[in-house]
């Protein structure tokens, strides 16, 4: 893409005749809500719709300029779900720092976990063993998968097909069932931590994992039939909320946004990280960049990584599943009752934490949603001296106005419903 | 073009440290980062997105002032509380730059870059909620996260962690 069309395409971003984005303060448009900002033109007028609306997953607020049933312009509000936890970050050590990370993107905590220890490890210049690598990312498609359903779940329920909610749970509670095995907990995990990971593979988790996959795949042929091949879907998705690449890339669109405009970007195939590039996926991209292309490229994403967890049970290397440096990671229990030294580094990691070197970094990965990216900043103590966690839904969630504008309200709904924001990674 | 070496634009004399578009070239667990004067940042992104980097990924801030140490920069870079953390990606050579921009205390404002990239417009909004750093020319700088009439920036290191109780000024609502 050359210099001129891309100065081009942010000037018509920014100055696109009727903007799509209303800037407009929160009292101001409370003063406005429901009444006609101009008498004489009585279908104008502001709407709010959220932060408990059903159909704006968490609490999303959208503040619409109405003409009658069409939006002119809109503004995303978030924030209802902030909790501070970029300074929460800073209060605790480099071990406790997944606890809190994983509870941003809750649909897909490993890897809020996976970007923090990346980030952690790369300051501290160590290097994590290939098992532990290995079950990251077979951990991570797992999750990606169980996200996606997640997707599929409430983008049906969104658009009408409650059949769906509950085929989509259905799946997705099926692998929070594998998470539980592994890692002790459905949710919010804190598995993948700095050196490695919490825990071994528990013993037979091949077995139920391959049971496991045996399902799926007929399930989401199901989904096809249910959903992708159906007209009431298609009249429902196709061509709303359309968006092009020079846009998503203006607007710094990640993720299955990006792709839905037929722009091939996946970081695990562009900026390998953990072992992609031992692995063999395609990057699912779409062609209209409407909300159908979003869905699709979902319910493949989720065969590919299906693909993707397959050669990992077939090649899951053997060794440790953490790195063996006692200044990192804690020591096994029965150590302690045997040694001293493992007794004082028991004692100095779960007191005073690691001591991380100076410097700062920032590391990304490809979360279902996007770019998910750690920025982290060490002065040379045992915490962070910053922790910025990139959402991708955070960023994301500016295109909202662009993919709304000019379509009725009820298309709104599934506009927003394919961009699938979480909001505890927007508000942080 | 895309794929010009970080030193090209380097002058001639060995002594002189390497600058790309006239900002100071550094690395940091061997990424790229450059450091780049306030009055220079517009201008630089513009001239690194002609240059192939076509996306604004993050930009972020960090307050240095209760560091332990000082921060290791260049010598040329004078060292000032705030840091505004600009990130860009080039999706045709596949690669990022990071641009360090020092901001002062006494006069905590950054020019926006939203004419370049509007995709900042969020991320510097929020920049602006949480360090109460001001981007110039921004289109709504407005609090993003913390309600409207938040007072205090919170991720500012003298702003404590549970000093203030929740502090809600019964802002005007429709309902």
């Amino acid at each position: 893409m050359t210099a001129t069309n891309l100065n081009e395409t942010a000037d018509r971003v920014r100055r696109r005749d009727a903007s799509p984005v209303l800037r407009m303060s929160e009292t101001a448009a409370a003063n406005l809500d429901g009444n006609p900002a101009d008498p004489a033109d009585d279908e104008r007028m502001i709407m709010n719709m959220g932060p408990a609306h059903p159909s704006t997953h968490g609490v999303l607020r959208l503040i619409l300029e109405l003409q009658g049933e069409t939006v002119l312009r809109c503004k995303p509000v978030v924030g209802y779900l902030h909790t501070g936890m970029e300074k929460t970050g800073e209060q605790l050590s480099f071990l406790q720092g997944p606890t809190n990370v994983t509870r941003m993107d809750y649909s897909s905590p490993l890897f809020n976990e996976l970007v923090f220890s990346m980030a952690v490890e790369t300051l501290l210049e160590i290097e994590v063993p290939e098992r532990a690598t290995w079950i990251r990312m077979m951990m991570c498609e797992l999750n990606r998968m169980s996200s996606h359903l997640l997707f599929m779940a409430t983008n049906g329920m969104d658009l009408g097909a409650v059949g769906m909610m509950i085929y989509g749970w259905r799946e997705r509670e099926e692998i929070l069932r594998f998470f539980e095995k592994v890692t002790g907990l459905r949710m919010n995990h804190n598995y993948i931590r700095p050196g490695g990971v919490a825990a071994d593979l528990p013993d037979n988790w091949q077995a139920d994992l391959t049971e496991l996959l045996d399902v799926l795949p007929e399930r989401l042929d199901e989904y096809d039939i249910l959903m992708s091949g159906q007209p009431i879907w298609r009249d429902r998705l196709q061509g709303v909320g359309v968006l092009n690449t020079a846009e998503a890339l203006a607007l710094g669109a990640t993720g299955p946004i990006l792709r839905s405009t037929g722009h091939q970007w996946d970081l695990r195939r562009d900026e390998p990280y953990l072992a992609y590039d031992q692995v063999d996926f395609d990057v699912i991209v779409g062609t209209y960049g409407d909300s159908y292309d979003r869905y699709a490229i979902r319910l493949n994403e989720i065969r590919e990584s299906l693909r993707i967890v397959r050669q990992c049970i077939e090649t899951m290397p053997k060794g440790d599943y953490r790195i063996q440096d006692k200044k990192v990671t804690p020591p096994p229990r029965a150590r302690i009752d045997q040694s001293m030294e493992a007794l004082i580094h028991h004692f100095k990691i779960f007191t005073e934490g690691f001591k991380v070197p100076e410097g700062e970094i920032y590391v990304a990965v490809e979360s279902p949603r996007g770019e998910l990216g750690c920025y982290l900043v060490s002065d040379g103590g045992a915490h962070p001296y910053r922790m910025h966690i990139r959402g991708p839904s955070f960023v994301n969630l500016q295109t909202v106005p662009y993919l709304l504008q000019g379509g009725v309200i009820a298309d709104g709904v599934a506009a927003v419903s394919s961009v699938d924001p979480i909001m505890g990674e927007v508000d942080r | 073009m895309a794929d010009q070496d970080p030193g090209a634009a380097a002058g001639d004399a060995a002594t002189e440290p390497p600058r790309r578009h006239g900002a100071l070239v550094a690395s940091s667990r061997g990424q790229t980062v450059l450091h780049a004067e306030r009055a220079q940042l517009r201008t630089l992104v513009a001239a690194l997105t002609a240059e192939g980097f076509d996306q604004l990924i993050d930009v972020t801030a960090v307050d240095y002032s209760v560091a332990d140490q000082p921060r290791p920069l260049p010598a040329e870079v004078v060292p000032e509380r705030f840091e505004v953390v600009v990130g860009l990606l080039s999706h045709g050579s596949r690669e990022r730059v990071r641009i360090r921009v020092q901001v002062p205390e006494s006069e905590p404002t950054v020019p926006s870059l939203f004419d370049v990239h509007p995709g900042c417009e969020a991320l510097e909004r929020e920049v602006f909620d949480m360090f109460g750093i001001v981007f110039e020319d921004h289109p709504d700088l407005s609090r993003i996260l913390m309600p409207e009439d938040w007072i205090g920036h919170p991720l500012r290191k003298d702003y404590a962690v549970g000093r203030i109780p929740v502090q809600f000024k019964g802002a005007p609502s429709s309902r």
